[in-house]
Formats: structure tokens, sequence, C-alpha cells
């Protein structure tokens, strides 16, 4: 009775948990996961570039969706059509609430001709209910029978065709259902790093045999088990967005300015102009009318400009080689016109990154900044260019 | 024999008089605060009952003292210290159990355990009763403006108090007025579908009144109990290092030290008036002490019926203090035990031992235990918090050994048949009879146990009706008519004589509010 | 008959038939639906037995605000002022309350000198309050951010009838608002009985006890309208319990209004957000930019409109609108009456608060009050043609009849009859029929969801600015071209056509 498990183990604990070898553990929605295998993720990103990465993205919520309305309901709820969503196709998409502020942002995955899969970083079983009034459809939270592997990396499609997987001509956002060593499993083209890559779905109970398959096959191809921080240089790298960190669900909000539009964190191309009735319809369709006031853009922070501060100190450029998470002013002469949300140096590109939430006039790309540092104990701000996102964005991924 | 002469005297040694008392010297008043008991702090007292176990003989826990005071008066350096009092654990009927731990994700995996539904609702929730926290929050700090006043500082007040509301936009005005008027069940069904849950959480909407869950009105009372603030974090109820007489006694402390002078045993027979102009006082001893400014940190009753001749009084304000609701309907079960409860639904010693036992199991149990007191007889089943605070702070037992607070609703003042020994041991004996269904091993650890009814509230702490809150927190007892209309802003219609008590705005709990509002008020009058 | 109208009117009530009325005068063409065979089929007296008629749901005959009469160009219809606004009628004793209220004075003085000493001053306090709310009920709800000049003009018309309550009855009326009806009346009377005379309008269509916050604001609300010494009956109509609903059928019908019965719109239909029409069970499809509901607002936003159209949080709001129905009725033909005063008004058989507390008890548990709370008129003595010469017709209201307890007609002819025996004992052998309208019967027959005939409770989250639901207590809703003007919207049940008007005033703005 004393010691109670406060988090939960994901399926794949009986495996990860020995490969923690500093201990280095954190929470994802109440899961206990690794930050890191190794003392140091820079191999683990390595891998992710360079061969392949293994993610436990287990604590991803997932819902099945069923029954004669299941595409009404997703349709009404998210911003992207759902009505045209093909059979094994994903959408990721973002949903609003009716002033059209972000609530989650999640994949679509059309796994039969009528039944769907959602996958949200928040609960939505409560509000997938919410708008399900009226609607004939079955809702299934099968987050905890469901576990998930995201399989990152150039040499991905080789190791899941060394297992015997048919994923040759499987399209990027398109999934397959299959067999592996007997195990059946979802895998669907999709990820969080923008780089070749694909999500494993299989049920909870299947789990570490999966994990053993993949590592068994992928020894040979330099796969690696990442941790977070891996995953968070390599999501920066690829412009995406994560909530929590870059935006807050509106219902988390405390005052309005903490709620975000899809067009402000930089998923207007996810608001379809063209679809039937969803949430914050009306409010998006006016937002889009109006001049934008703010956008979610990529900061390449001057390397000059870094030199030159910490050489006033007499120190060489400190680096974020782990991505940080907080918050940093961001200006135009003296006025603050935003603030970067996450931030790390990119180990490939050799620069250091940020995304950051910026005010009208100043996200064109091109548009030069400056972003607060902290240079030995000091404020200072640092030259900062707007860049196109994603910043890393290998043919690769698509092909 | 010449009288002693003060500029101020505060009636009662209560958290709110001593608060009133602290900031009055703090102004250079020659303050005295007078205590008609042996120990300081009404209903907020420690007293070693039997030798060795100390309890926090009424109010246990806190969490709504204002964080300006604690600042002003510099508490914690006069031995306030708060302990964290994290979960709150609700036994079920089935013999499973519902916990709230101090972990948000710990929190929602249990309550996802019973509903999924519920642990998604429980963050919208929360997050809008943190908004109707804060949205209460400047109101309690407000002078209540009279709405049907046309003067200035009147009209000025009512500005404001509409520009508050408009700043919160319509979404949580609208919220607001929900919360003002509904029933903590009504309010919960919107939220919520699993019936502890709603249980444990409307049983905070009903403590201290004479309203059941599903009685409109008590949805206000759920969220007073939210307003807990501890170093500005909302919603966080915690025990007092020593009980809740070492909240008193730090407040005591710094009255003394900012000059105040603080009698007990002195107790004051009735305020002198000459002129239509309050004195002093008179004590019971005989002794007669003369000030410019008479406070009375009691209860309206006493403030007005008691203390003075309401024959001096205006008859509205007469009138409204007879009609004004006090209706305790809460008891008190203090036990000194030899070693901790087992209960079944968590067996052995766990983390649910450091914090609240709820016995609450579902709304039906709550509304059956308010019938029982609509028509005059205390619970057979009642609503039971329950706290064992040798578990966090073990100066206030023997060794191995625990005390054990168990608040009691529904125990009415006006029972059938009035209130004697009797009733009292049948009283205690439903009390523990109820506990062990949940702990049965409770019997057998009892070494003493002290049962307090509502009249013996009355009869110790002074409290009208054994009413905890000196006068029911409903919405027609509140602010502007908190204890009469015009006469909410802590003056009386004698010059001189000011009211304090838990009685006026904004109402009670160890929040200090009244007495700093109304120190706040006397002094500017005497400017 | 053309298929396109500016504007199609759902329910043939008051409400309905004042909303078409109003649009109508205002050159828009209208279409009036309803899926009764007959228009305002509440307020018409329906046969329940051979020869006897009775309309239960227009025992009382509401009030007819002055902005209503003054829209439809007509007259309020001819009105009987019973000689009791409320009896109470107990084993061996009765106490007939008259609108006189020295008379009323002088009967209460055998009970408690001091409640007759009262008496006057309490009615009069009553009317006041009551005729702030008669200001307040003609004009839409003022709320938070009401802030619109055209808005704020009338509240300040509002605000000085307030302010003429005088500072003593401003302070009351805030006082007296959010009250239990008990606590309000012990402070005021020292006898049970004439605490149970008024508690009873209280806690009238409520699922409520005289213990409950607001039950006084219920009082109030029923007050409306009536005669001045009333604490609860008003006026009957000499021409029938449709008097007035005939009348606006008459403007309504000479305006032009196109009126279609014994169909029932099934469906609003929505593009881009906005009203195009509504679709009839004959799925017959109408066009039209406007569609005023006057049926309720669940049925109209949960089941009429394709809800994907609103937004889950809006329809949360309406699914969390109580409803609750607790009333029912049971219609007697007898030949017969039972010798009590005042059954032209309204007799309770209910002696004391505490009965009346016990008897909502039950229905916080879901069930049927053991000892219901009865009250009785003898409706054949305003409208003498209801039954046949020398016979009665007397309809009994019954509280608590919870709608999800699903009482059986035969329990519930039973518990009521031997109610009434236990103070008229000869009672039961004058029956001659009986029919009985369940909350589950109101729904079925009547569209009132869970059988709530105020189409939502009166608590005090339910009216005013929070009446259907908080933020659309302007009659529009969110669905560009729909709007809600029945009783589930503002201002409430029983004041007549006040909400229909109110909702074609917003269409019109």
């Amino acid at each position: 009775m004393n010691f109670v498990r406060v988090l939960r183990a994901t399926p794949f604990h009986a495996r990860t948990a020995p490969l923690v070898r500093a201990q280095t553990w954190r929470r994802w929605a109440g899961y206990q996961v690794a930050s890191a295998y190794e003392p140091h993720p820079d191999r683990e990103y390595a891998a992710i570039r360079n061969a392949a990465g293994l993610i436990d993205v287990s604590p991803l919520h997932k819902y099945l969706i069923g029954g004669p309305h299941a595409a009404r309901l997703l349709d009404r709820m998210v911003t992207r059509d759902v009505t045209r969503c093909e059979l094994g196709q994903v959408l990721y998409t973002p949903w609003c609430d009716g002033d059209g502020k972000v609530l989650d942002d999640g994949t679509i995955s059309r796994l039969d001709s009528r039944t769907y899969r959602l996958t949200s970083a928040e609960p939505n079983l409560r509000w997938l209910h919410m708008n399900a009034v009226g609607l004939d459809v079955t809702i299934d939270d099968v987050s905890a029978q469901t576990a998930a592997l995201a399989l990152q990396g150039p040499n991905s499609r080789a190791i899941l065709q060394a297992l015997g997987a048919n994923v040759g001509n499987l399209q990027y956002f398109r999934l397959t259902h299959t067999n592996v060593r007997d195990i059946p499993l979802t895998i669907s083209r999709t990820g969080y790093t923008g780089d070749l890559g694909y999500e494993l779905w299989v049920r909870a109970d299947d789990a570490v045999r999966l994990w053993d398959a993949l590592i068994e096959a992928g020894t040979a191809y330099g796969i690696v088990p990442a941790g977070i921080w891996a995953l968070d240089l390599a999501r920066i790298e690829a412009g995406l967005i994560m909530l929590d960190v870059d935006y807050f669900s509106a219902p988390r909000a405390i005052i309005p300015d903490q709620k975000s539009s899809p067009f402000e964190i930089n998923l207007g191309w996810a608001v379809s102009t063209s679809k039937g009735p969803f949430n914050g319809q009306r409010a998006l369709d006016a937002e889009r009318a109006r001049a934008q006031q703010w956008a979610f853009v990529g900061l390449e922070i001057k390397w000059d400009s870094l030199e030159r501060l910490f050489a006033e100190r007499s120190l060489a450029p400190q680096l974020p080689t782990v991505a940080w998470r907080t918050s940093a002013p961001v200006y135009s002469g003296d006025h603050q016109v935003g603030y970067a949300t996450s931030g790390c140096w990119s180990p490939l590109l050799k620069k250091y990154l940020a995304l950051a939430h910026i005010q009208a006039p100043h996200f064109g790309v091109g548009s030069r900044l400056q972003m607060e540092i902290t240079v030995e104990h000091r404020r200072k701000r640092a030259d900062a260019v707007v860049r196109k996102l994603p910043f890393f964005d290998p043919e690769r991924k698509r092909a | 024999m010449s009288a002693a002469r003060y500029d101020a005297i505060v009636i009662g040694g209560g958290h709110n008089g001593l608060v009133a008392a602290a900031y009055l010297a703090r102004a250079g008043k020659k303050t005295v605060v007078l205590e008609r008991r042996h120990v300081l702090g009404g209903a907020a007292v420690t007293e070693e009952i039997f030798p060795g176990f100390k309890f926090s003989v009424f109010s246990y826990v806190v969490s709504l003292l204002r964080p300006e005071i604690i600042r002003d008066l510099d508490l914690p350096r006069h031995g306030l210290q708060i302990l964290p009092l994290e979960s709150t654990v609700t036994p079920m009927d089935n013999g499973d159990y519902l916990a709230a731990w101090g972990d948000a994700d710990e929190s929602r995996f249990e309550l996802e355990r019973h509903s999924p539904h519920d642990a998604e609702a429980m963050v919208e929730f929360g997050r809008l009763m943190h908004h109707m926290a804060m949205a209460v929050k400047p109101i309690l700090g407000m002078l209540p403006p009279d709405p049907a006043s046309l003067s200035p500082s009147d009209l000025k007040g009512l500005l404001k108090l509409g520009g508050h509301f408009r700043s919160l936009g319509a979404e949580r005005f609208h919220a607001l007025h929900k919360l003002m008027t509904m029933s903590s069940a009504d309010y919960l069904d919107e939220w919520f579908e699993f019936d502890t849950l709603k249980a444990t959480k409307s049983a905070s909407g009903i403590i201290g009144t004479f309203l059941g869950p599903r009685s409109p009105g008590s949805a206000y009372v759920l969220l007073h109990h939210y307003m807990g603030e501890i170093d500005g974090a909302f919603r966080a109820w915690g025990f007092q290092r020593g009980g809740t007489g070492a909240i008193s006694n730090a407040i005591a402390s710094a009255a003394r030290a900012l000059g105040a002078e603080i009698r007990t045993e002195a107790a004051v027979e009735r305020v002198t008036v000459s002129g239509g102009r309050a004195t002093g006082v008179a004590l019971a001893n005989g002794d007669e002490l003369s000030a410019p400014i008479v406070v009375s940190s009691l209860d309206p009753r006493r403030t007005f019926l008691d203390l003075v001749d309401p024959k001096a009084l205006p008859a509205d304000l007469v009138t409204d203090v007879r009609r004004y609701k006090f209706r305790g309907s809460s008891g008190k079960v203090n036990l000194a035990l030899s070693g901790l409860p087992d209960f079944t639904c968590m067996p052995g010693v766990g983390p649910h031992l450091r914090g609240a036992v709820s016995i609450s199991p579902s709304v039906e149990y709550l509304e059956r235990a308010y019938d029982d007191a609509k028509y005059g007889e205390f619970s057979r089943h009642p609503y039971m918090d329950i706290v064992i605070p040798s578990m966090i702070d073990p100066g206030m037992a023997p060794p191995g050994k625990h005390v054990m607070s168990i608040f009691v609703q529904y125990a009415p003042f006006q029972i059938n048949g009035g209130w004697d020994d009797a009733k009292r041991d049948a009283f205690g004996n439903a009390v523990i009879d109820t506990v062990s269904r949940y702990a049965p091993n409770l019997k057998s650890l009892i070494l003493h146990k002290q049962v307090i009814t509502p009249a013996d509230i009355e009869r110790i702490t002074g409290l009208s009706e054994g009413n905890i809150f000196a006068g029911e927190l409903a919405l027609q007892q509140l602010f502007f008519l908190r204890p009469s209309a015009q006469w909410a802003k802590y003056a009386t219609p004698i010059d001189g004589y000011w009211q304090c008590g838990s009685g006026t705005h904004p109402g009670g709990g160890i929040m200090g509010a009244p007495g700093r509002l109304a120190a706040q008020q006397i002094l500017k009058a005497a400017r | 008959m053309p298929s396109r109208f500016d504007a199609v009117v759902i329910g043939a009530g008051a409400n309905g038939l004042t909303a078409a009325a109003t649009l109508a005068k205002h050159g828009q063409q209208v279409l009036l639906v309803d899926g009764a065979n007959a228009l305002t089929p509440r307020s018409r007296a329906l046969e329940f037995a051979p020869g006897f008629r009775c309309a239960p749901l227009m025992v009382d005959a509401g009030w007819a605000p002055p902005a209503v009469l003054r829209e439809l160009g007509i007259n309020a219809p001819s009105a009987v002022v019973p000689r009791y606004s409320v009896s109470v009628a107990q084993p061996g004793m009765t106490l007939a309350l008259a609108n006189d209220s020295a008379a009323a004075a002088d009967a209460i003085r055998s009970h408690s000198t001091h409640d007759g000493d009262e008496w006057a001053v309490f009615v009069t306090r009553l009317r006041a309050m009551s005729g702030f709310l008669e200001s307040l009920y003609q004009l839409p709800a003022p709320d938070i951010d009401t802030t619109k000049l055209g808005e704020i003009m009338p509240l300040v018309g509002a605000g000085r009838k307030f302010r003429a309550l005088g500072r003593a009855g401003m302070m009351e009326m805030l006082r007296v608002l959010p009250m239990p009806a008990r606590d309000y009346l012990e402070d005021e009377f020292q006898s049970e009985v004439v605490r149970a005379a008024v508690g009873a309008g209280a806690v009238r269509d409520m699922r409520q006890g005289p213990r409950s916050g607001g039950t006084m604001f219920n009082l109030l609300h029923y007050l409306t309208g009536a005669p001045g010494g009333s604490v609860r009956a008003r006026a009957w109509w000499q021409d029938g319990p449709d008097a007035f609903t005939r009348a606006a059928e008459g403007v309504t019908r000479a305006r032009g209004v196109t009126i279609r019965t014994g169909h029932a719109a099934v469906r609003v239909l929505v593009r881009d957000h906005a009203v195009s029409g509504v679709v009839l069970d004959d799925a017959d499809e109408i066009f039209a930019s406007t569609v005023v509901s006057t049926v309720d607002p669940a049925h109209t936003l949960l089941h009429l409109v394709d809800p994907v159209w609103l937004d889950p949080q809006f329809i949360r709001a309406v699914r969390n609108i109580r409803f609750r129905g607790c009333t029912a009725f049971v219609q007697y033909a007898v030949d017969k009456l039972p010798d009590l005063p005042g059954l032209d008004g309204v007799v309770t058989l209910t002696g004391d608060l505490t009965s009346l507390e016990r008897a909502y008890d039950a229905a916080k548990y879901g069930r049927m009050s053991e000892r219901p709370h009865v009250e009785l008129t003898a409706t054949t003595l305003r409208w003498p043609s209801h039954a046949p010469q020398g016979k009665h017709v007397v309809v009994a209201r019954v509280q608590y009849v919870p709608y999800e307890a699903g009482i059986s007609e035969d329990a519930l002819a039973g518990a009521v009859t031997s109610a009434i025996a236990g103070v008229v004992p000869g009672f039961p052998s004058t029956v001659l029929h009986h029919a009985v309208i369940t909350p589950e019967q109101l729904e079925r027959n009547y569209g009132l969801a869970e059988g709530a005939v105020t189409h939502g409770e009166l608590a005090l989250d339910q009216v005013l600015f929070m009446r259907p639901v908080p933020g659309f207590a302007r009659h529009a809703m969110p669905i560009r071209g729909l709007y809600l003007g029945g009783a589930g919207a503002h201002p409430g049940p029983g004041v007549l056509g006040m909400a229909g008007l109110l909702a074609a005033k917003a269409v019109l703005r």
C-alpha cells in the first residue's frame, strides 16, 4: 500500500527500462518514458537522421471511431475534410473549439470503410462524445490496448522489408495492415521527425515481441532506441509543433491570449475552405478574411551574433544540445514582437534554430529580428532571421 | 473606580477579532482584546482535551486565510506554518474507493478507473473553478456597496463591481451566476457522471450550511471552499502545525508585537453607550473599560441583540438580525486513538492516512443525511470528513498514538426534544458506528472521545446556534446583505460601535478578511 | 400555396400566434405550422369523458402583458377575478384567502392575529415585487454584455421601476429572490396554514420543495398579472380558457399569416450556418430564411436542427437544461361538487410546509410522493358548458410526479383520489369518470420535453439572461435565422405571447 506506482508503464517497458542507463526518465501523459537511453542523446538523434531510431510513442491517446456516422463525427470535429479521406489514408489535422481556437492536433487514419483511428496528445473521449450528439457512432478508447512505435530514419523502410513487411509502395501518409512474424500490425508512413519513417500500431500484448523483432532485424541497419530528447531535436528541425510547449489547448488557457487559431500555429493549410460544417468554421472563415496577426515561424539565430555576444565575456558560444522548451522574447528593434517556444542547436544543419510566434508584420521569411539569450547571467539579444519551415526537409521523407 | 482607557476595544478573541486588533494596533491605536474563555481563537483553538492529546477542537483545516494578512502581520514569524493535506479518499459501499491525490497524473488515472469521461471533464472543471475563484477573490476584499444607495461612494463601488463583472466576460459571469444559484448536485451533474465523485465534491457545498446537495445555493459554498489559498496557490488545504489554535496564537502574537493588549477570561457583559455613542464595555466581573471605538467580533445576534439594547437600534436592523439564519448543522467528534485505523478499502498504513477520508459514498447518501436533519434529527448516517492530524504533525499526540478529527454533518441545532447528554451520546455512537463500517478496527483503538454538538459549539464558543460561519452562507445573507442591508460595511447605528466577525462580509472560515476590512473602515472613519 | 416564406413559425400556441402576427404586421410572409390538428392545442378544452371538457394546462390563464396586447391590437379578454386567490382545505378546516386583503386578513385572524395584521402589507409587498418582474418581462433580458444603446434605454426604464420600489423595497427584492419560500414565510407568518397557502404557489411546477432557494422567485413569477391582493390565482376568462389564443388567432389570420395544422415540423434546414427552411412531417419542404420555434429548446435544438451546425459546448448547455417535469393532472367528471370554498380558484389540500417538503422528498430520489401535493379547481364553476347540466369538472394538479418515475395512470389516479378523499370523504362516490395526464403523456401529447409544462424549470439559473441557455437569452440562436420564442425562452411560462413577441422583435432588428 505504501508504494503505489504513480506513473504508468508503456507496453514496451520491459524492454526499454533496462536500456535507460542514466535513469533519464520523464513524464508523458502520465506514462514513464525515456528522455534518452544513453547518457547523451547524440547517437539516438544521429540514428534518426542516418540509420533508424526506434521511439516508443505509446502514450499517445488512441480512439477507434466506428459506425455509419464515423466520418461525419470526425468531419464536424476537425478542420480538414475527413469525407475525402480514402481507405488507408492518414490525415494530420488540428481541431478547434467554437471560437476557432485549437484544442489539440493529431492524426486520423481510415482503417476500413467505416472505422477510423484518431490519435491525440490530450484525452479526447469526452470531446468526441460531445461532438457525437445525434450521430450513430461507436467511440472506443483503445489507448491502453494499443502500443505504438515510431521507426524513423533513412533505413526504416529496409528494416521493415527485412521483416517481410510490404512497405515498398507505401506512400507518405498512407497505412497498411500486415503481419510481421505472426504479429498483426498496422504500419502508417507517418512520424514526428520530418524524415522517412513509419509508425507501427500493435496490440499491447504483442508489443514486446514486435520490439524484439525490430531490434533483431534492425541491428544490421543501425537501429537505435531513441528517447524524447532525440525526437525533440528532430521535430524542431522538421518545424513540427508540440502541444503544451509551442501552444496550449484552448480549455487549458487561463487568459484568451494563451489560445491559438490554426493560422497562428502554421496550420492554416489544414483548415479546409470547402468542407461541411465543423467546429470553429465561422470564426476561422472570418479570421482568414482578416489580415493575419500572428504567425508561427522558424528562427535561425545568427552565428556571428552569438559568437560576438559570448566573446564579450571571453567565452565560446554555449549551445543548447538538448532542446529547450521555455519562452524567449523576440524583438524587432526596441519592441517585443513575439516569443520563441522551442529551440536547439541542430547537429545536422549546424545552426541554432528556434520556433517562434511572431506578430505582423515581422513574420515574413527573411525578416531580421533579435531573440533574447542569456550570456553569463546577463540578458542579451542575438540576431535572428525568419526562415521557412521546415528547416530540414529531405526528399526521402515523401519519396 | 475609574475605567481603564483605550483607543479601541475588540470584543472576542477569535481570529477575526485578533486580526482587527492587530491592524488597529499597527495603526497606533491603543487596543485591547477581550476574550471570555481562557484560550484565544474562538472556534480556532487547540486544546489538550486528554493528557498528551491535542485537538483542533472545532475548526481543523485551513486554506482560506488571506495572504495579505499573512504578509501584513508577518505571521510565519509568529508561528504560522501550514502542513500539506493533499489527498482525499472516499470509501465506496462496494469496497472500492475514490482517491484524489496531490499529483495530477495520479489523480487522473485514479478517476479514469471509475470514469474516463469524468477524468477528462475534471481538467476543464478545475480550470473553470480556478477562474471562478479568481472572479470572486476581488469581491472578498471589496467593501460591499449598497445597491439601493445613490451616494457617490456606493455608486462608485457599484460601478467598480459592475466593471469587475463585465471584465469577466459573459461566459464567466454566467458560470458565476450558476454557481451562486444552483445546487451543488445539479451543478456537478452538468460536469460529471460518477456518483461518488459528485458526492465527494458536493460535500464541500454543504459544510456548515443547513442545505442538502440538492438544495439551490449549495454550489456557492462549494466555491467558497474552492477558494482556499496558501502562498498564492488556489485550492490547497492544510493543517496548521500545532492545530488551528496555533493560527490564533500567531495572530495574537503579531497583535501583541504591534502593541495590542490581549486579556483572556474577560467576558464582556455589555457595550456602554452614551448619547448614541459607544463609550466602552462593562465586563462580567464588574470592571469597565472605556474607548471611543468598540469592535464586536461576535456574531450578529450577540452583537446587536445581546451586547447592546436592541431598543436603541433601528427597527429594521433588529428585524434583519432576528431573522438572520444561523441553524448550526455540524458537529465534531474528536478521538484519541491507540493506533491507526484500518480502512477496508485501503488496508494498512498508507498515504491516505495523511490526507482526508470523506464519508460521502453517494449523493443520495448525503441527501438522506440532510432529510434526517430537515425533520429535526441528527443524520443516522452522516457525511463525515475525517483527518488524523498526528500523522502530519506528530506533536499532536504521544508517540505511536494518534488523534482523529471527525467533522460531522448533519447535527441540527434545533433537534427534536433538544440536545442533552443522552442525545449527545447517541450522536457520537452514530458517528463511530458509521465510521466503523469503513474502518472496522476503530472502536478497539479509541482511548478517549469528545463529542461536540451544535449546542456545545454555541455554549463553548458563543457562536449562535453553533453555526460555524457565524450565519449561513446563503445568497440572501451575503455581501451587502451580510448581516443586514445598510449595515454591511462594518459600522453599526451606534457611533463608535463596529462589527468585524464572520457574520459580516465576506463570511466564515479561517479567512480573517472581515477583521481586516473592518479595521480598515474603522481607521478610515477615525481619520 | 407558395413553398417559400419569409418566416416559418413552429407551434401555434400563444407565443407562436403572437410571433407570427408580429412578423406579418411588419410585412413578412409568414407560415405558422403546428403538429396538432387544431391551433392552440394546450388552451383548448378537450373532451375527456362524454360531455365533459377541460383544458387542464389553462386552469391558470396566465398573464397577457400589455406589450403583447398592444402589438396584437386587441383588448385583454374579459376577465373574472375569483373571490379567493387560494384556499387551504384540511380535514375539518378550511381557510379561504380572499383577494380582498381586508377580508383575507379577517379570515387569517382566526388562525393568528399577528398574521392577519401583517397580511395587507405582505400582499402589497409581493405585488410590488412581481410588478417589477412585469416590467422586466416585457423587455429583452438584460445581460452583463448589454452595451447597445437601444438595449440600454428600455432598461433604464426598468431601473427606474426598480428604484421606485424604494430603498427598503429594492433591498427586499434582492434579498427575497434567492430565498427559500419557507424561510421567508416563517419570518412573516406564525400560522402554518397561512404559510402553506402561500408556499404552495412557490413550488408550482418545480422539482423543489419550500426549503429550496429560489422558490420565492417562482412565486413572484406566477404572480405577474395577478389581481391586487392575490397570492396565487389570476383572473380567468369569461369566454373560455382559450379566449386569449382565439383573439390572437383572429389577428394572425387577419394579417394574412398562412396556417397549416396537422403537420409538425420535423427538420429545420441549415445551409452555411444559416436557416434555409423547414421540412414538415409530410416531407413537404418550405423555404424560409427565418424560423421562430416556440416548441421547447431541447426539441428545437437537439432534434429539429442537425447538431453538426451547433458548437458542442452549446449542445452541452442545451442538454443541461433542467426540464424535470413533476406535475401531473387528474381530470374528474363529478355529479356533485365537493363542499369547499374557492373552488373556482385554487384549493390546496396541503396544510403545512413540512407536508409540502415531504411530498418533494420522494421526487429527489425519482419517486412519486406517497402523499402528493394536490390542488383542486372546479373549472365548470367558470365555464358551466364544459359539463352536462348539473354536473361538474374538477381538475387536480398534482406534485410531485417525477417524469422518470414512470407512474401508471391507475396508481396516479388512486393516489390523488385518496388524497382528496382524505379531506372530502364523500368525493370518490361523486366521481363519474376520471382522466389522467402524466408527465409522460405531457411529453407525448403536447411535445413537452420530460413533461415539463415550464419548458425548463424556473430555477434562478434558468431565468432572465440564463434562459434558455446562458448567452442566448435574446432569442437568436447560434444558427443565423433561428429564433426561440416559446416558454423555454425569456420570460418563460405563463407570460402569454411575450417570448413570441420578443423573438419576433429580435427577427425584425
